[in-house]
């Protein structure tokens, strides 16, 4: 790839490599402050059950318990409907409810007290000491049962939230979307054919290596300083303080290297829990998950339900299109609905659109984002049924797609209108890949192919770009750094301000010392953030402009700067390089030059993309190995190919586990598999190497044609390797995961309804 | 319950310290040396993060009993640069991007070092079987068999 | 972590010492890849904990007259890695190379494996169709068991508190012979089988009639099992393509399997029946008789 930029398009080894494989890099469970304490939770074993008393008498007379705290602890809340910002909004009055449990369990794992003490082995047996009196209640296993009229309520004080008046009753759907654009009654009319299909996702984990941790410690005035690994340093500062009633500025998030989040670290329910015990005891103390509660009592994502129904022409031209999405939030409302919404059926030109939404409590763990938040499995059922329309049709599959994708001037599903998109590309790059145009080989294969976007997240950014002394810059921002924000807001500083990049330095530090900036989300940080890195470099320029003018005698408006160096274009023989300008502001006039730089409300600048995949099929254990992958991806402008490959490579990992492995096991509301043993995410043995081809249609809102990369790439491995399951057996699977045992049934059932059918 | 002594070798440096009975070598690393490159992320041999080599071989820290390494001689990520000099398989990892997030890439250079001490020139195939008990959720694994390869193929 | 004492002894009568100790519920060490687990869990609480790998003759593995000899503290890597594993038994260097990760087969063993009494454990089979003894060693002397008796049920095994595993002996393979192990899991590493079969089969070199055929099947019943009426249909015949069909059908009657999280009972039941003729068919192809 050729890029016409100097520093942009160009891979780069990451900024944080070397301190991470050199073992230096510290991340939340690194931490260790002096005479620290440990802390551990008592979760519950009831997926719902009524808290009738909790008695830590005893846990207090343990030597080296040094507090206990419930619910009981937490201050009362003036306004539980206020919200907090990230992919997924949240009233504060649900997270205190998840943050320690009042009068009620929600879910298996759910948090009834914590304890710290001067050892792990300590707290961990003071929680053996707190006898919690419960009053099981039925459980209430899925969005499914939730939404039946006779299931009891698991929150009675729950009204629907819809667009029309509030409902009289409670129920346990949290909200209601309905949205209609065109006529679909008249669009399926003119259909040739329809296919309606129904299908079911399970509950997945983001899966993050690294479990939660945060050490906190309160200052003897009660300043808290709290070092944790979360996707958003603000975030969980707003978040704490507002739960805590804190002052805002009298508290600070220090961000440690944070290992793997995928939306999944957003919560800051650990984080709260060590400024309560931190704030108790006076000590610092440290809180780490174990794995188990990881898998039970942090936010994995939403399972889904759908129906999806599809007509078009027999020229292929979809005329109407009808999704029913039932997402199932867990244990308060809140789930992906609106994202999934947005981005569903976004990849299609359909004239003629009704969605109806439903967002609807269970007693399961309160689903977090996950990686296109929603999106993975709406795009599974959307697939699929595209699929199978094309099949009817009598159309390859791709030219049905290429017939029928968004363009410019399209409009979503939410009737948000596409500005330039670069699916078409992404489709006519999979036409002439030589994965596309290879015939399979061997018995049991099937080739897959599947479409899907990314909205793309923006929210609000900022950053500042200093300028030093020897003419060298740094860059500070509050942006967490997931997997290589460093390293393209360096690329961007030294691209903006044409300096070299062993001049320029990043640092993401605390929310003492950077200015406000949303979290890590949404592929929103390369795209958004680096808008305002781009802004702050402008304007450090122009500042470095304005210092020049005077030196060199001219109007700051006659400055031109290039390479390092300022001149005055109505004479070029007045000139002064980067550096002095640099050197004189620590000594002369206006003084030393700090660009800033914010960004809020971009346009979206939304990611598309289509994977291939060659799947083989034992069709006597139903087990389905990927034999061979290519994604292909509209990056706008790959700032970084290497990450940018990264990227994608990784989120068609997740997306296979997704697929064919990964699931919650649930047995009456109890999870039955929280290790990585049972939770099975794919090995490296259980992937190819994975082929990468990036499409670079620039986005036309931000810099230099960004968008972001990190979400679309998960959205479509369960559909294609369900398309490539069905060329290879025959069989549709509609429900995740399509694991050995599922496809073996459906191949056996395929089978018997062949006897039958000869039979007759 | 008292504390024992352990005395072993930890990356080349004789360490005499006190641990629990029940302590694990992961948190004598971690929580009495201070050795925090070596990372848990599940405490049950399923994901690799804190593997560590000793006595010349792999093993998940979190599952080896400190006192069980008396004598032993103990390497982590700490201890893979010598002289200033990277590993190549450090190199490796940097220049072909085998890392996103960085926790589990400790426990995988260490696979990488214990597989290429052994065979230098494995098959994709057994690289691939030779990191299967390390877990990585950023990279899908592509990035870090080429830069293992890379190390086999004397490229870095 | 659950508090426990620590022990290392330096040889058997130390060992039986501690054994001995009548306050004490104590584990033996050697791997300790699954103890050190259960314990965090909570699932084994034992107040000693004793490492046998400092004691000589836990780490014992020679291959003479009598057979192989593998000591209760012998990894998965050096069982698979000494010669005569891979020669003669290649069912148990199969099944030691399926135990966990490289990390784990570096300090789990064939010994810790079967004392944990897993009904999955993928050493089981193997050691079953090869005839397997187990030494078991205590204060009141030694005693040897068919390892088939060994297994009494899910973490359960036939040793006495006060015993411990000295070892395994595995009599030389019959001439003519030919043993292999397949699981099923639904990655391709790191998992528990689903099903596991092991199948052993010897042939007469000149009729080409089986002899003996020993299969048994791992994670389908509370213990390892032999799929005795799978064997009834071999022995005796010249094994064809048919005979390995009905081979694998019969073996269905040894699985008492359950649901769970890695499987349901009818798919483990289908499971076997595939293994059962996947293993039967490699040993015909080891025999060259294919």
């Amino acid at each position: 790839m050729t890029s016409k930029y100097k520093y942009l398009g160009k891979t780069t080894e990451a900024v944080d490599a070397l301190e991470k494989v050199i073992g230096k890099a510290a991340f939340g469970a690194d931490i260790h402050l002096p005479g620290m304490l440990y802390g551990k939770v008592l979760r519950s074993p009831h997926p719902h059950a009524k808290i009738k008393s909790i008695d830590y008498s005893k846990a207090l007379t343990l030597e080296g318990v040094k507090a206990v705290i419930t619910s009981k602890d937490l201050p009362s809340l003036e306004d539980a409907r206020a919200s907090f910002g990230g992919e997924l909004t949240m009233d504060l009055g649900q997270i205190r409810k998840l943050l320690l449990a009042d009068g009620k369990t929600l879910f298996d794992g759910h948090a009834i007290a914590a304890v710290a003490a001067t050892s792990l082995e300590i707290a961990e047996q003071a929680l053996e000491l707190i006898n919690v009196d419960y009053e099981i209640l039925p459980v209430i296993e899925n969005a499914l049962q939730a939404m039946r009229p006779d299931t009891p309520l698991i929150h009675p004080d729950l009204y629907t939230r819809t667009l029309g008046e509030k409902p009289k009753a409670p129920s346990n759907i949290g909200t209601m979307l309905e949205h209609q654009r065109g006529d679909p009654e008249k669009g399926f009319a003119e259909a040739d054919v329809v296919v309606e299909e129904s299908f079911e996702t399970a509950m997945v984990h983001q899966g993050y290596i690294e479990p939660q941790a945060c050490a906190a410690w309160a200052d003897g005035d009660g300043k808290v300083t709290v070092w944790t690994s979360t996707q958003g340093i603000f975030n969980t500062r707003d978040q704490i303080a507002a739960l805590l009633k804190i002052t805002r500025g009298r508290l600070n998030v220090v961000p440690m290297e944070i290992g793997g989040g995928f939306g999944g670290k957003n919560d800051n329910l650990l984080q709260t829990l060590t400024v309560m015990l931190a704030q108790k005891t006076g000590r610092p103390v440290k809180m780490i998950m174990s794995r188990d509660e990881v898998f039970r009592a942090t936010g994995p994502s939403s399972p889904a339900y759908f129906t999806v129904k599809v007509g078009a022409k027999k020229d292929g031209e979809i005329t109407a299109a009808y999704i029913k999405m039932i997402y199932d939030s867990g244990a308060v409302p809140g789930g992906p609905l609106h994202l999934g919404w947005v981005a569903s059926c976004g990849a299609y030109s359909i004239p003629n659109l009704k969605i109806d939404g439903y967002d609807v409590v269970s007693n399961k763990p309160r689903v977090q984002p996950y990686r296109a938040p929603g999106v993975t499995p709406v795009v599974f059922a959307i697939e699929t049924t595209m699929d199978i329309l094309a099949e009817k049709l009598g159309m390859d599959t791709l030219k049905f797609r290429l017939r029928n994708c968004a363009k410019e001037g399209d409009y979503m599903p939410d009737d948000q209108k596409y500005a330039r998109i670069g699916l078409k590309e992404v489709l006519e790059r999979v036409a002439s890949h030589p994965h596309w145009n290879t015939p399979l080989e061997g018995p049991n294969r099937g080739r897959g192919l599947a479409m899907g976007m990314w909205t793309g997240a923006t929210l609000s950014s900022s950053a500042l770009v200093m300028v030093n002394g020897d003419g060298s810059a740094t860059g500070v921002s509050g942006q967490v750094d997931l997997t290589g924000t460093r390293t393209t807001t360096r690329q961007i500083i030294a691209e903006a301000l044409q300096l070299p990049l062993e001049k320029v330095q990043v640092r993401v530090a605390d929310t003492e010392s950077t200015p406000y900036t949303m979290t890590s989300v949404g592929s929103r940080t390369t795209y958004a953030f680096g808008t305002a890195v781009y802004r702050a470099c402008q304007d450090a320029l122009a500042q470095m402009k304005a210092r020049a003018a005077p030196q060199l005698l001219v109007d700051v408006g006659d400055i031109e700067y290039a390479e390092g160096k300022f001149w005055s274009k109505k004479d070029l023989e007045k000139a002064v390089s980067w550096n002095e300008v640099a050197r004189n502001t620590q000594t002369r006039g206006e003084g030393m030059v700090t660009g800033r730089g914010s960004a809020t409300r971009l346009p979206i600048a939304p990611e598309f993309n289509a994977h291939i995949v060659d799947v083989e099929v034992d069709p006597e254990t139903g087990k389905a190995s990927i034999k061979r992958w290519t994604a292909v991806q509209d990056a706008g402008l790959a700032v970084n190919p290497m990450q940018v490959e990264g990227q994608m490579q990784g989120g068609v990992t997740q997306g296979i586990g997704w697929g064919i492995s990964e699931y919650y096991y649930y047995d009456k509301g109890k999870l039955r598999n929280p290790t990585f043993l049972d939770y099975r995410m794919p090995t490296s043995l259980d992937v190819p190497m994975i082929d990468t081809s990036i499409v670079e249609v620039p986005a036309p809102d931000g810099p230099y044609g960004i968008r972001g990369v990190g979400e679309a790439c998960i959205v479509c491995p369960p559909a294609a390797i369900a398309s490539a399951i069905y060329r290879a057996t025959g069989v549709r699977m509609n429900k995740l995961p399509m694991t050995p045992e599922a496809v073996f049934w459906a191949i056996k059932a395929k089978e018997k309804q062949l006897v039958a059918a000869d039979g007759h | 319950m008292a504390k024992i002594p352990l005395v072993f070798k930890v990356n080349g440096e004789q360490q005499e310290i006190l641990v629990q009975p029940y302590q694990t070598l992961l948190s004598a690393l971690r929580d009495e040396l201070r050795l925090t490159g070596t990372k848990e992320g599940c405490s049950n041999g399923n994901c690799g993060a804190c593997t560590v080599i000793v006595n010349g071989r792999t093993a998940d820290s979190c599952l080896v009993l400190a006192a069980e390494a008396n004598g032993a001689e103990v390497t982590t990520v700490e201890g893979l640069s010598q002289n200033g000099q990277l590993h190549p398989v450090q190199k490796a990892f940097m220049k072909y991007g085998a890392l996103q997030c960085g926790f589990c890439t400790p426990g995988f250079l260490l696979s990488a070092k214990y597989l290429l001490d052994s065979n230098p020139n494995p098959t994709e195939h057994e690289i691939r079987l030779a990191i299967a008990g390390n877990l990585c959720r950023c990279t899908g694994y592509d990035k870090i068999v080429r830069a293992i390869q890379a190390v086999a193929q004397a490229e870095v | 972590m659950r508090l426990f004492e620590f022990a290392a002894p330096k040889s058997l009568e130390e060992a039986y010492k501690i054994l001995s100790r009548a306050d004490a519920d104590v584990r033996a060490l050697a791997g300790g890849t699954d103890l050190i687990d259960q314990v965090h869990q909570g699932r084994r609480k034992p107040s000693i904990v004793m490492d046998i790998k400092g004691i000589p003759e836990m780490k014992r593995l020679a291959f003479d007259r009598e057979g192989l000899h593998i000591g209760a503290g012998a990894s998965c890597t050096d069982i698979y890695n000494f010669p005569p594993v891979k020669k003669n038994y290649i069912s148990i260097a199969e099944s030691a190379a399926l135990v966990g990760s490289v990390q784990i087969q570096n300090r789990a063993g064939i010994g810790g494996n079967i004392c944990n009494a897993a009904p999955s454990a993928d050493t089981a089979p193997s050691l079953i169709v090869h005839n397997a003894r187990v030494v078991i060693a205590g204060p009141k002397g030694q005693r040897v068991l068919p390892i088939e008796q060994f297994f009494l049920g899910p973490g359960q095994n036939a040793m006495a508190k006060d015993e411990i595993l000295l070892g395994i002996v595995v009599p030389p393979p019959p001439a003519s012979s030919a043993s292999h192990y397949l699981r099923f899991i639904p990655r391709e590493e790191m998992d528990i089988a689903v099903a596991g079969v092991a199948s052993m089969v010897v042939i007469d070199p000149k009729s080409k009639v089986c002899k003996t055929a020993r299969i048994a099947l791992a994670s389908v019943a509370p213990t390892p099992v032999r799929a005795k009426d799978a064997e009834a249909v071999l022995e005796g015949h010249v094994i064809n393509e048919a005979l390995i069909r009905e081979a694998g059908e019969k073996a269905i009657n040894a699985a008492k399997p359950i649901t769970d999280v890695r499987g349901s009972i009818e798919y483990r039941k289908e499971l076997v029946k595939v293994l059962t003729r996947r293993t039967l068919t490699k040993c015909l192809e080891t025999l060259g008789n294919r």
